[in-house]
């Protein structure tokens, strides 16, 4: 019988929306470190909800990295 | 992490403040904020018909969500520039907002206006697109304000606008432009209406976490056209600093406002406005800089 994992689903929307899966659990500060984005220029987003830095994200849940920074 | 109020759940770290807060908590810390950048900067009082310059972005439309919620008079104005795709979705978004609240909301459309998309307007006139947005987005936010009788004009501009706008006046010494950068433009005759930047205090994504806790439905997409703009990489690299040493942002530009503008006071050319020949609108020249483009670039002169 083959194991089955289920990893985590981070939507990165910008600049191309793209879906990272990463095996967790995991705590936002690292999810950011392993995309290399800089936690000053984005939110996470699970549902309605804010993520501080610290929280612990489980292996089956979907967040949204959303960057903030925008030009003109 | 918890809240230093009321030791709930965090939703938002604020490393410069060091602090976090939980939502109820964080709302106020922003209306704080903004009330604060209100009242120090006497930008508008009570009665004030304000007209909020809406772009369908995080952050117009959080600007346009505080102040309807404090109980000010404001009214929104979203200017369709033509842009291919981009355009139709942000307008949506600032007419749904519009239309959720029960707010007014003025639409003005270059192409209707003048014949041409901005992107096409800025190639025939030989200028850089979002130079061309920005002189035509000032034309139309003073013009469409003394129409419609308001008395000062609100803007989204935050503190990564203004860090980043100030480190490149810097950099390349433009020291008439340290002079006026400031949270308020004063109006001066013959038509010139104030100008005032609420959310100066606060950062994008400040800003951003705001406009996800109150619900707020903004366009996540980038304006296509501000690929690759300088101000996103003054940004980028004002936020590195933020990242090493929390409260460098503001730091940077509210000890600008505090000690760096004084000091360029004197670069400031005590210039008389008159109003344009062809629009009326005011300018130090015969004819403004909108029209003097618009002309250039081959297209009529905009409605009086």
């Amino acid at each position: 019988m083959s194991e089955v994992t289920r990893n985590m689903k981070v939507l990165v929307p910008l600049p191309q929306r793209r879906v990272y899966e990463l095996r967790g659990p995991k705590k936002v500060r690292d999810i950011l470190k392993e995309l290399g984005m800089p936690a000053e220029s984005v939110l996470v987003i699970r549902g309605n909800d804010l993520l501080t830095p610290d929280v612990t994200v489980p292996d089956d849940a979907e967040i949204e990295v959303r960057p903030a920074i925008s030009g003109g | 992490m918890k809240c230093k109020k009321c030791g709930r759940p965090a939703v938002m770290a604020l490393p410069r403040h060091n602090a976090a807060f939980c939502r109820e908590h964080y709302l106020e810390y922003f209306d704080g904020q903004v009330e604060k950048a209100v009242r120090e900067n006497r930008m508008f009082a009570r009665n004030d018909r304000i007209l909020v310059a809406v772009s369908g972005g995080k952050d117009s439309l959080a600007l346009w969500d505080v102040l309807l919620r404090t109980g000010y008079r404001a009214d929104g104005l979203y200017i369709d520039l033509g842009i291919d795709g981009y355009a139709e979705r942000s307008k949506e978004k600032a007419v749904g907002f519009a239309r959720e609240r029960e707010a007014a909301i003025r639409v003005v459309s270059v192409v209707e206006e003048c014949g041409l998309g901005i992107r096409e307007l800025a190639r025939r006139a030989r200028r850089a697109a979002c130079s061309a947005c920005g002189l035509y987005k000032r034309h139309l936010f003073n013009r469409e304000a003394v129409q419609g009788g308001y008395d000062v004009v609100a803007t989204g501009h935050n503190l990564d606008d203004e860090a980043a706008t100030l480190l490149g006046n810097l950099l390349n010494w433009n020291t008439g432009y340290l002079a006026r950068q400031a949270p308020v433009l004063p109006a001066a005759p013959p038509n010139l209406v104030k100008k005032v930047k609420p959310l100066y205090r606060l950062t994008e994504r400040e800003i951003a976490a705001y406009a996800v806790l109150r619900g707020i439905d903004y366009i996540v997409e980038e304006c296509p056209m501000a690929a690759g703009a300088r101000s996103i990489l003054y940004k980028n690299l004002l936020n590195q600093l933020e990242e090493e040493s929390p409260g460098a942002k503001a730091r940077f530009f509210f000890g600008f406002l505090e000690k760096g503008r004084p000091a360029f006071a004197g670069e400031e050319k005590d210039v008389a406005l008159r109003a344009c020949a062809c629009c009326g609108q005011p300018t130090t020249a015969e004819i403004c800089s909108h029209c003097r483009m618009l002309s250039r670039a081959g297209t009529g002169p905009p409605p009086r």
